[in-house]
This record gives C-alpha cells, structure tokens and sequence, in this order.
C-alpha cells in the first residue's frame, strides 16, 4: 500500500473536522479505522472520500474498540494509522489506548469533545476530557495531547501529531471540540514540500539479533513492521528488551519508567505554547483549544480596563508545561484558567504556581463556550482583591 | 529351541547424539520461551502444532506470516511462535488482524486464540470480520471454559456444566460456533478435534490457503479447570473425541450443536468462494488500483 498523498494546495473554506481529515492525508496517514459518533463523525467522512484517492484504506469497524485496535494493527503492519472519536467512543478506546502505549505502537486518536459524562450533551462541546487524555487507561504511563484551537490548527496539528507519534512511538492524542470540529472557517494548506512529514526509524542490519525494545535515539526503540523479517513478538503483557513476557517487578520498573522517561527527558522537544501578552503580564489566562480563543478578547478587554492581563495558550496540553507555569508564578499576580469543565487542567496549574501565584478557574460544564465577559468579570474582581491586599 | 537373542529395540544410552536431533517445529518455535505455560493434559499444545505444522506445509512464505492473539492460555500462542507475532488485549485479536491485513494484504494473518477470547468478549469482531471477509484465518481453540482465570463458565460451555462461576451447573445454551461463522458469511469453516491432529492441520493449511476468512475449531480438553469440575479425566476427553465424533463433511451448520450423547460432528462444513474485502473495496473505492494488481490476486 503505497500512499501518493493528493493534497488540496490552496485557500479553502472547511470546519475543523474536515481540516484534521485534510491534515492526516497530508500527514501520510494511509489507514483510518472509525466508527460514527457526533460531533466527530466528519472526520471519518471525509477521510472515507480522500483516503482511496490517496491510495489508503478507510474502513468502518463495528465499534470504537475495533476501530482503535484495528488502527493499532495497522500500525504494526508499518503504516500510519489513526481514528477519531468523541466522549464515550474515546472511554471504549482506553484500553488499547493502553496497549498502544505499552507496545510502542504510533497512532493518532482524535477527541472531538462533547459534553458529558455518558452521552451528554452530544452535539453540544465542552473540554471535559482532559484528564481522562491524560489517565484514561489504567497504570502509569505518559502521553502527548494536543488541543487545536482553530480549523487551520487542527490541520497542522494533525500533521504534528502524526510527527511526535512516529518519533516517540506513542500514541498521540488530538483533544479538540465540537465547537472547532463544526466551525467553518478559512484554512490554507500549503504546498506538500513545505509539509514535514516525519516516519518511524526502522532497524536495519542483522534480523537475528535484533531487539524490538532496545532504546534508540532519544529513548525509543527502532520498530520493524510486521512482515520485515524480524520475527518481532509484540505484546500488551510487560516485557524486556527482546519483547518477550517477563513477569518480574524489576522488568517492569525497567520497563514503565523507560516509556515515561522517553516522554519526559524530551519535553523541550514536544511542549509547544503560545504567549500572548505575556512579557508585561500581571494576570496569565492559561487556556487551551476554543476557550483560548475565547480568552484572546479577554486579554484585550482586561487591558482596555487597564489590568495587564496576558495569555498562555496551551499547544501540547500532556505532557503539561509545568516549567513554564513555575517561571512565570514567579513574577505575575494570579492565574486564570479557562476551560469548559469544572477544573482539570485548572489543577495542574494550581499545582505548578504552588503558593507562589493563586490560580482561579473560569469554567462551565459544557454545552457551549466560555465568553470572554466572564472571564473579564472573574478578572476584575481577582485583581481588585489583589490590590487591595 | 536355541533362543536367538533378540535384538534390543533401543539402542543404549551411548548411542544417543549429542546434541538431540531438533524438533521438526523448532524453526517455528522460540525455543528459548519453553516451557510454555500450559498444564499437562491440556490440549492447546495439540492445536498450536498442527496450527505450525500447517503454515509450513501450506507452503505459504513464513517471513510474511503473522500470528495474532488476544488474551488467555489459548492466546498465549503468540508469544512462543517464531515468525512476526502480536499479544494484544482481550478479544480484541480480530479487529488488530484486520488492519494489520488491511494495511498489508500481502500478510498471511493467522489468529489463534481461545472460545472466551473469541467469541465471548471478542463475539462482535469475529462476526463482523466474517461478514466482511476480511482474508485472515481464525483458529479457535475450545475448551468450553476460562481456564486461565480458572475455570469460569463460557459463551461455549455446555449445559449443566459445573464450573466456578456455575457452581451448581451452568443454565445457558452454548453457542454453535460453525453455526456462527457460517450465517456471518465466513468463506471456510471447519471443526476438528486434537485427537484429529493430521485432519487439523490439513485443515488449517486449506484455510490459511483459502481466500477469505477462514474459521477452525478445535475441541481441546481443559483438565485442570474444565475436566476436574465434570468428571472428565484428560483420557476421558480423547475417549470422547474417539468414540463419539462423526466425521460428516458438509453438514447442516444448524446440525453442530456439541452433544455428546448424539455425536460431536467434525469436518469441513463451508469452503465457498466469495470477494474479500480487499478485492471489494478496490472494486468499490479504488478501481485504478486493480490495474495493479497480479492475475491471482485478481482471482476471487
């Protein structure tokens, strides 16, 4: 299966479910298993349409579970691979979540959220899955997750994606919502030579001795597909470095704590942000996908009020930024935290800032977005606390 | 009469090799993975040779053979088969076959696992991967329980059996597997017993071989944790699968029911030829790929 990715070069007027199926052909992505579910039930569409042109495969699975595990397989056959989903189909794919992870096998998993918990509020969005991006599957473990802010975000961030999960063969997560997956509005795509589109390292040499789990640059193995002729075994039990079972608790405190190392010892490689008036900054609104957006105005309206307010848009939101939000706990007054849930990644900067700055939560469960009025309004009344302490 | 002394029909311990002649699976094997995990008596070791036996009669190219399994003693196959071989979650090996094939049709996808695997947990793929025909095979090994838990009762256990979680006999109805697998549109569907190990293989051979999806079930006794609770000692099971079975190739699916008292029919009972779901979606999605394509994979 050899993918000849026909990308649509050019200024295009699309939702953001439509740009993430463009990103992944752009990406190479050449296998995409689904299953329909509001508000993430685009993606799959359109793919349906783009990936036979591109020379890929598109194929409805009988549920989420089977969609992930399949995208999974398909990664082992050498390809790149993803699926998209929303709020329940995306708890059905926590465990092969797991065994993707515990495989190290790349693939890209898209959450168009909606509000829940069950079925919700399904055509309605929300951000209430970010903690369960981040722990979802049982034991410990870590993960990349993105959250796109925008129809021409979600196209490079699929890309990126795409990117980080090939280099660190790790499942990647985009953490998007209704409200970007169903917002039409302009995205440019670029020329395919301006697009980097990273593969997997393949061993080469001699097939007999080789390791599927031996570290490699930067932490991550080498992965042969199947059919390479490395008689690779692969499996969810943990393992060594020949990837057979070893039922010990040293192997496994080998294990666990290389797949979380190979995250963490490069995450000034995968952590990306956006500071927006942040040099200046007395008050930082932490926010991250379509409540960043939301929160731009409210940067401008604090100011127009005279409140030196900034933002820090959260790009990768897992791996968190937790240096950047101590950094900047050292100089500004308080955070805000704005997202549409009742304070997941509000926690985590809690948990950064320490006692040195006070974090506050802008947050809702769901249905719709956050408007920059209450975030203003929580602004105000902070700062004015503050002044007068 | 002078007695001729009759010569010993082994030959003393001095004579033996060396070094033991090689089993003639042990390029398949990772040897270095023996011993396996499975209890003496257990059948699955029965199954997993004539499951090797076949892909290397079949003639099929081993460096692009596959073996995939979920999880449980049957799933452990996987992990002691030398060739590309993937362990994956619990009854998810189907649909992880199904992209791996999808995503490579030159693949020969074989999934081995167990009946609590396959058609408890794993029901919904297997009949899906039928419908669709996706070109893998599926061997099944049935030993009417969960034996790597310990013994739990199963989609496959027979009535008024007792196990741990029917501790006073089991009062569901089993599930007809070929039965299954035929009315979902599997291309080749068979039913051995490890007492039959030469018509297994053949089988499983013929159904690697066959383009489709291939389904083999083979009854294999549990001792430990299916036998020990029914009175049925691991001779007892090979008695069983001797005295009772009745080799009718082509029966009645519906017929297929596992009753011991009627008769355990075996055989091969579809061996149809119908589009994959390759050649389909090519057909439907891609036709400027079949351009590509050889004359024998055009076939079918």
């Amino acid at each position: 299966m050899k993918v000849k990715p026909k990308i649509l070069t050019g200024e295009h007027f699309m939702t953001g479910d439509v740009a993430c199926a463009e990103g992944a052909i752009a990406a190479g992505c050449s296998f995409f298993g689904g299953y329909p579910i509001t508000p993430a039930t685009e993606i799959s569409e359109h793919i349906a349409r783009r990936l036979p042109e591109a020379g890929g495969r598109f194929i409805q699975m009988e549920d989420e579970i089977a969609a992930i595990t399949s995208v999974i397989g398909a990664s082992c056959a050498g390809v790149k691979s993803m699926t998209a989903t929303s709020g329940p189909g995306f708890s059905l794919m926590m465990e092969s979540i797991g065994l993707a992870i515990c495989m190290e096998t790349p693939c890209v998993v898209v959450n168009v959220q909606r509000a829940g918990p069950s079925t919700g509020l399904p055509t309605q969005g929300a951000q209430g899955d970010m903690m369960q991006a981040r722990w979802g599957s049982h034991g410990h473990y870590e993960i990349i997750v993105l959250a796109p802010s925008s129809a021409q975000e979600i196209f490079y961030q699929t890309i990126m994606a795409f990117n980080l999960s090939e280099t660190y063969r790790v499942p990647v997560l985009i953490m998007t919502d209704e409200v970007i997956g169903h917002l039409s509005e302009r995205v440019i795509i670029p020329d395919i030579k301006t697009i980097r589109a990273l593969e997997r390292q393949k061993p080469k040499g001699r097939k007999d001795r080789f390791k599927p789990y031996k570290p490699g640059p930067k932490g991550v193995p080498l992965m042969a597909a199947a059919g390479d002729g490395y008689n690779i075994h692969m499996t969810g039990l943990t393992h060594g470095e020949n990837g057979y079972p070893v039922m010990t608790v040293e192997t496994h405190d080998e294990m666990i704590n290389r797949l979380v190392g190979k995250i963490r010892q490069n995450v000034d490689d995968i952590i990306k942000t956006e500071a927006y008036r942040l040099d200046d900054a007395e008050i930082v609104i932490v926010s991250y996908g379509v409540s960043a957006r939301t929160s731009l105005a409210a940067v401008e309206d604090a100011r127009t009020l005279g409140i030196k307010a900034g933002l820090l848009r959260l790009i990768t939101v897992w791996p968190f930024p937790e240096e950047q939000i101590r950094k900047l706990a050292e100089t500004v007054k308080f955070f805000v935290t704005v997202e549409i849930n009742l304070g997941q990644i509000h926690l985590e900067v809690e948990r950064c800032a320490g006692e040195k700055a006070p974090a506050y939560l802008v947050g809702h469960p769901g249905g719709t977005v956050i408007s920059p009025e209450k975030v203003v309004e929580t602004i105000k009344s902070v700062y004015s606390m503050s002044i007068l302490i | 009469m002078k007695q001729i002394k009759k010569e010993s029909q082994h030959p003393p311990a001095k004579h033996f090799p060396k070094h033991p002649q090689k089993h003639p699976l042990d390029g398949l094997l990772r040897t270095d993975r023996i011993p396996h995990i499975w209890c003496s008596g257990c059948g699955i070791g029965t199954a997993f040779s004539s499951c090797l036996i076949a892909m290397k009669e079949s003639g099929i190219d081993l460096k692009k053979t596959v073996m995939v399994s979920g999880i449980g003693c049957s799933g452990r196959g996987a992990g002691y088969v030398k060739l590309d071989s993937f362990h994956t979650t619990h009854g998810r090996a189907i649909p992880f076959a199904t992209g791996l094939k999808i995503a490579n049709p030159e693949l020969n996808v074989v999934v081995f696992s167990g009946d609590g695997d396959l058609f408890a947990i794993g029901g919904n793929h297997f009949i899906h991967a039928a419908r669709r025909n996706v070109d893998i095979t599926v061997v099944c090994v049935n030993n009417f329980t969960y034996g790597m838990t310990g013994g739990q009762v199963a989609a496959t256990t027979p009535t008024f059996s007792k196990t741990t979680t029917t501790p006073l006999g089991n009062s569901e109805t089993p599930f007809n597997l070929p039965l299954m697998a035929y009315a979902s549109g599997a291309a080749y569907v068979a039913r051995w017993t490890i007492l039959h190990a030469r018509n297994l293989s053949e089988s499983i051979a013929e159904a690697i071989l066959k383009r489709g999806f291939s389904f083999v079930e083979v009854l294999s006794p549990c001792p430990t944790n299916y036998g020990r609770r029914n009175k049925e000692k691991p001779i007892d099971s090979m008695l069983i699968y001797k005295d009772r079975s009745i080799i009718k190739n082509d029966a009645n699916p519906t017929e297929l029911d596992i009753d011991y008292n009627r008769g355990i029919i075996l055989g091969k009972f579809v061996d149809i030829d119908r589009p994959t779901w390759t050649d389909m979606y090519i057909k439907t999605c891609c036709p400027e790929e079949s351009d590509t394509l050889s004359e024998e994979e055009k076939v079918g």
